[in-house]
């Protein structure tokens, strides 16, 4: 087997690792790392986002539509659990802990006794391609190249836009931002839908490549959390690099030794990187920068 | 934030609520004074719910039938169920409370062999006596303990000689990782290098893992001719539809795939094309006994999406308990093996013919093998029948003489006397 095999082979094995983190955590980095939210219910959120992506493409519409509803509505329940939950603990973010956790239990039970056991799939688009002796998936591609739009457009929306400096500037100084004029509850709201919104778009764009049911959303919080917290409260500069450093040690140590020692490998380094970085990734940049 | 912490957190505040109100049981006019009760502990919820809750229909649509017709020497059954939640725990708190609280004559109990091994020790230790009602990877000597399920001379002394002759001798094996995973594994291993074949490779897969390209490189990688999944739980069901996408289009054989979490119903085709599985009853079984068993199942519960191999052994369990009582005219546990000693507890099963085998209280099995098509239609290539759980005995368990309690693989056999 030549070299091009082998490089091409650990480049999609990082790839897929990759993007499986760095869509995982996009959604809590919102919610979790910049606004401080501890969110127990993410899973569920995913899980929300993949149950109507399947739901809508049994009705009929294309895979990309159907994505395209699993997100806002997982947007829209965000916006309904901001209101009715979220809102009140701002201050208070180890109670956030307990209120999320109870939402993420209604939701996982709830979706069992409403809907069922299991949902049936809807199939992975695309199919496959050959490089040497190994074929490989394309959709495991369009979700790499998914994960780099994500971040690019966090990045966009965080920093060019006006949404992404009121946004920024309500997190950090909510009560001077609220007397320059901004309304801080909507912003709060927006943001939180945002993350929501991300989630459910991750939970859309796995629903083809998974198995459906109520739990599902548990296989996506250990990777998400540990992603956001080492890689800190910015969404930007903190997911991508840490999703980067995961990946690397993820997909080399499964390769190496097996999935057992791919998750031993990704604890470990989270537990490195805690210690040597408490303010994660972007916490270390930005101090490096300023 | 680790998995296991939520999990834990979650049981924890769901336990309080969840035991009440679950006393499912019907229990009509007749002498409801005096009811044998009938614990049940089976994942409702969590990661096998899928696979496990069919197990508890069955039991219900069994009772029913029963109490319908007389009950048991006049006494109707009176089920006591609790949702295990797919947690090994709550199979220990719970087991705990059937037996010292509730005070039932019998338990079933039990998917995971993780969870059996969990519970096992208590049923010991409280003199219980419990029924385990689904396949897993054998060797369980214990005179506490039935199982009706089936166990790897029954699945893989089949499935594995015929894979090999069909497809060719190098063998891959992708197991879970816990002791189901690691001994079926170990017996794939013995069996095919019995038949003179080799193994191209092996992967043991944490459980909630749901993310395979590596593995699949690594498959790959490895040119087998075929793949022996023994995949468990939701998650890892994955694999199937990642498999299929990045082509890899080998052969799979398994113990406990279609024939527990109906993956071919869940799964759009062809992911599952070319799996074969042996398996002692799926709903596609073509049989009147199996027609009739499946319609009476789907007329209590439409709404079932699969009626598998371990509901079928759930049901069937519950008419060997009433038979094995009844001659007995006892639900003590020692005069019940009394009844299984005389060797010839047997039933006409869904199935077909099923007896206990009193030295390891194991059962013999009608096994199919199915084989799923390109369009996830359910072939039958070949049937074994009356094929005997005969490993234990031939290894040395004798339970009508001696009570070990323990669990024996082809590596760690019972101790010659």
């Amino acid at each position: 087997m030549d070299i091009a095999t082998h490089v091409f082979s650990a480049l999609y094995q990082f790839g897929d690792a990759f993007a499986f983190l760095v869509l995982s955590a996009c959604g809590l980095a919102v919610i979790f790392g910049m606004m401080g939210v501890i969110n127990l219910a993410h899973g569920e959120f995913i899980m929300c986002g993949a149950y109507v992506t399947a739901a809508t493409v049994h009705a009929g519409l294309p895979l990309p539509l159907g994505i395209l509803v699993g997100t806002v509505v997982s947007a829209l329940v965000g916006v309904l659990v901001e209101l009715a939950v979220i809102r009140h603990l701002y201050d208070r973010p180890l109670d956030t802990i307990v209120a999320t956790w109870g939402l993420s239990l209604i939701a996982t039970q709830g979706t069992l006794i409403m809907v069922g056991s299991t949902m049936a799939g809807v199939g992975t688009p695309f199919g496959s391609f050959q490089v040497g002796d190994y074929s490989y998936s394309i959709y495991r591609i369009v979700l790499f190249c998914a994960a780099l739009g994500v971040l690019a457009g966090l990045y966009a929306l965080f920093n060019w836009t006006r949404f992404g400096v009121l946004a920024r500037a309500t997190i950090q100084v909510p009560h001077m931002a609220a007397a320059l004029g901004v309304d801080t509850r909507l912003i709060y709201s927006l943001t939180f839908a945002c993350g929501a919104g991300l989630a459910g778009l991750a939970g859309g764009l796995y629903a083809p490549t998974m198995t459906l049911v109520p739990t599902m959303g548990a296989t996506f919080i250990m990777e998400a959390f540990v992603t956001v917290v080492i890689g800190g409260a910015d969404v930007f500069l903190g997911t991508a690099p840490a999703g980067g450093l995961l990946a690397i040690v993820k997909s080399g140590m499964t390769s190496w030794q097996g999935q057992l020692f791919g998750q031993i490998g990704l604890l470990v380094a989270v537990i490195i990187v805690v210690r040597v970085l408490p303010k994660g990734i972007s916490g270390f940049v930005l101090r490096e920068r300023t | 934030m680790s998995k296991s912490v939520l999990r834990g957190l979650r049981a924890a505040a769901l336990t309080g609520t969840l035991v009440l109100g679950s006393h499912l049981g019907s229990a009509p006019a007749l002498g409801a004074e005096n009811p044998i009760k009938l614990g049940v502990l089976e994942d409702q919820s969590g990661d096998f719910a899928a696979a496990t809750i069919g197990k508890v229909h069955a039991i219900q649509l069994a009772a029913d039938e029963i109490n319908k017709a007389g009950g048991i020497m006049g006494r109707p059954i009176e089920l006591v169920a609790y949702d295990t939640q797919s947690d090994n725990t709550r199979y220990q708190e719970f087991m705990r409370r059937v037996l010292q609280r509730d005070k039932v004559d019998v338990v079933f109990a039990g998917f995971s062999s993780a969870s059996r091994e969990a519970y096992r020790p208590i049923v010991d230790q409280f003199n219980g006596f419990a029924f385990y009602n689904n396949q897993y990877e054998g060797g369980v000597c214990d005179g506490h303990m039935i199982v009706t399920g089936a166990v790897p001379e029954q699945q893989f002394s089949t499935l594995i000689p015929y894979m090999m002759e069909k497809y060719g001798k190098n063998v891959y094996t992708l197991a879970a990782d816990y002791n189901f995973g690691q001994i079926s594994a170990e017996w794939v291993r013995k069996i095919v290098k019995e038949n003179g074949g080799k193994m191209a490779g092996e992967e043991f897969i944490p459980l909630g893992v749901s993310q395979f390209s590596q593995s699949i490189q690594n498959i790959q990688k490895a040119k087998p001719d075929f793949v022996v999944t023994l995949l468990v739980g939701t998650a890892q069901a994955s694999y199937y539809e990642q498999a299929a996408s990045a082509n890899v289009n080998l052969p799979m054989a398994s113990s406990v795939n279609v024939g527990q979490g109906y993956e071919h119903k869940r799964f759009k085709p062809p992911s599952l094309k070319d799996m074969y599985v042996t398996t002692n009853y799926i709903e596609e079984i073509d049989s009147p006994k199996s027609k009739e068993f499946y319609a009476k199942f789907k007329a209590k519960f439409p709404s079932e999406p699969y009626v598998n191999q371990e509901a079928e052994n759930s049901y069937l369990a519950v008419y060997l308990y009433k038979q094995m009582v009844e001659r007995a005219k006892s639900t003590k546990r020692e005069d019940i093996r009394k009844v299984i000693a005389m060797g010839d507890v047997c039933m006409d099963a869904p199935e077909g013919k099923v007896c206990i085998d009193p030295k390891s209280q194991h059962m013999s099995h009608t096994i199919y093998l199915a084989k799923v098509g390109a369009d996830h239609a359910i072939s039958f290539p070949k049937t074994w029948e009356d094929i005997k759980p005969y490993w234990l005995g031939e290894a040395g368990c004798d339970l009508t003489k001696k009570d070990p309690m323990a669990q024996y693989t082809p590596s760690n056999p019972p101790p010659k006397p």
